[in-house]
């Protein structure tokens, strides 16, 4: 589908060439998802700054220094970090083409992912039931928007590998389910470098 | 299908020389000694900074919180390297940009938000301490002699021309 236009000079028709390039199916999946990411990034990068802005208006409700678990964080942050080099460990057994290799790391990061999920939420319950609710005050409300988004996401990670396990069961280490599985490990290791903003900036300098 | 796709990825491949040509979908750069590495490394990172924070070496708070930072930056940049598998040559250097572009994005998203609400805050004070921060003002210090003898009457007063509240 060239299409001859009339050029300046007269008498030579020049041609553009309008047709789309050959481009393998996904080969742009990757960077794609990567610019989703980057988007998502800014969405914690405005409840960063929110929670910046409120971290100080504890409108004489509780201190971060005295509702924050470190031990707890700590458990926490193991549990994601060790999601990380699991699903890692799963991507090296897909790039061996081990369908039950990574089918089991998959299990593996799943668990990891859920526990901290499941800690994130224990340690939401006893902050409500020891009265640091988010409507308490300014810091608790950016607190819980901030850390809940990122267990959202975290939670919708896990529904994903779920999926992703069951498509990888049934029709194994396809091209199209190994271009999934990069995508999802891009999610679950951007997950984890935002964690690393949450643990520093929201609970380590406001309890130093 | 799928030996046709193939073909055309190396025929791609063959004219743009592309990073991705003979792999598709971009897989191929893990390695167990590159997660390994970035694992370790990951750990030391966060081990430093909990202990930091949890045992105190560090008498000066302030010091101790921009060790925290730096040792939070690091370990970004191991997770971008080790585990998101980033270099400058990753899909013909487009994530690259894009991450530049975000992380501008970011610093001015955050240091400009701070710094106009720092400065809003502080100038607002007056009227700050008296509606919004009320009791907490006690902790900050500052102003808060006055904002406590500001009466209750006096309040509508020094929203209006917030200078006076110091005349109060």
């Amino acid at each position: 589908m060239s299409e001859a236009i009339q050029s300046q000079e007269i008498g030579t028709p020049v041609f553009f060439d309008l047709d789309e390039h050959e481009h393998a199916p996904g080969s742009s999946t990757m960077l794609g998802f990567w610019i989703y990411l980057m988007s998502d990034c800014l969405i914690f990068a405005v409840l960063f700054a929110t929670y910046g802005v409120l971290a100080g208006n504890y409108a004489a409700g509780p201190r971060p220094d005295e509702i924050f678990e470190l031990p707890l964080l700590a458990v926490n942050t193991a549990m994601l970090l060790f999601s990380s080099i699991t699903y890692g460990f799963s991507m090296i057994a897909m790039q061996n083409r081990k369908k039950e290799a990574v089918l089991g790391w998959l299990i593996v990061t799943a668990l990891f992912g859920a526990c901290f999920v499941g800690i994130e939420l224990y340690e939401f319950a006893g902050l409500i039931h020891e009265g640091a609710s988010p409507e308490r005050s300014g810091f608790l409300s950016g607190f819980f928007t901030l850390v809940g988004t990122h267990g959202l996401h975290v939670t919708f990670g896990i529904i994903w590998m779920i999926t992703l396990m069951v498509q990888v069961y049934k029709r194994g280490l396809i091209e199209a389910n190994r271009r999934r599985l990069m995508c999802l490990s891009m999610f679950w290791h951007f997950l984890d470098v935002i964690w690393i903003g949450v643990f520093t900036f929201v609970y380590l300098i406001r309890v130093i | 299908m799928s030996s046709a796709s193939h073909a055309s990825t190396a025929h791609e491949s063959g004219h743009h020389d592309d990073h991705h040509g003979h792999h598709e979908s971009g897989e191929s750069h893990s390695t167990m000694k590159g997660y390994m590495t970035g694992f370790i490394l990951s750990v030391i990172l966060t081990v430093i900074p909990f202990w930091l924070v949890m045992a105190r070496p560090l008498e000066d708070a302030v010091l101790t919180g921009i060790l925290v930072v730096l040792f939070a930056v690091a370990q970004i940049i191991v997770h971008m390297i080790y585990f998101l598998h980033m270099d400058s040559k990753s899909e013909g250097g487009w994530t690259g940009m894009a991450l530049i572009f975000t992380v501008v994005l970011v610093v001015i998203t955050i240091s400009g938000s701070l710094w106009v609400m720092y400065h809003l805050n502080k100038n607002m004070m007056p009227m700050g301490a008296a509606t919004m921060q009320g009791m907490s003002m006690d902790i900050d210090g500052v102003n808060a002699g006055e904002s406590f003898q500001t009466k209750p009457d006096g309040n509508a007063a020094s929203t209006a021309k917030p200078g006076d509240a110091a005349a109060h």
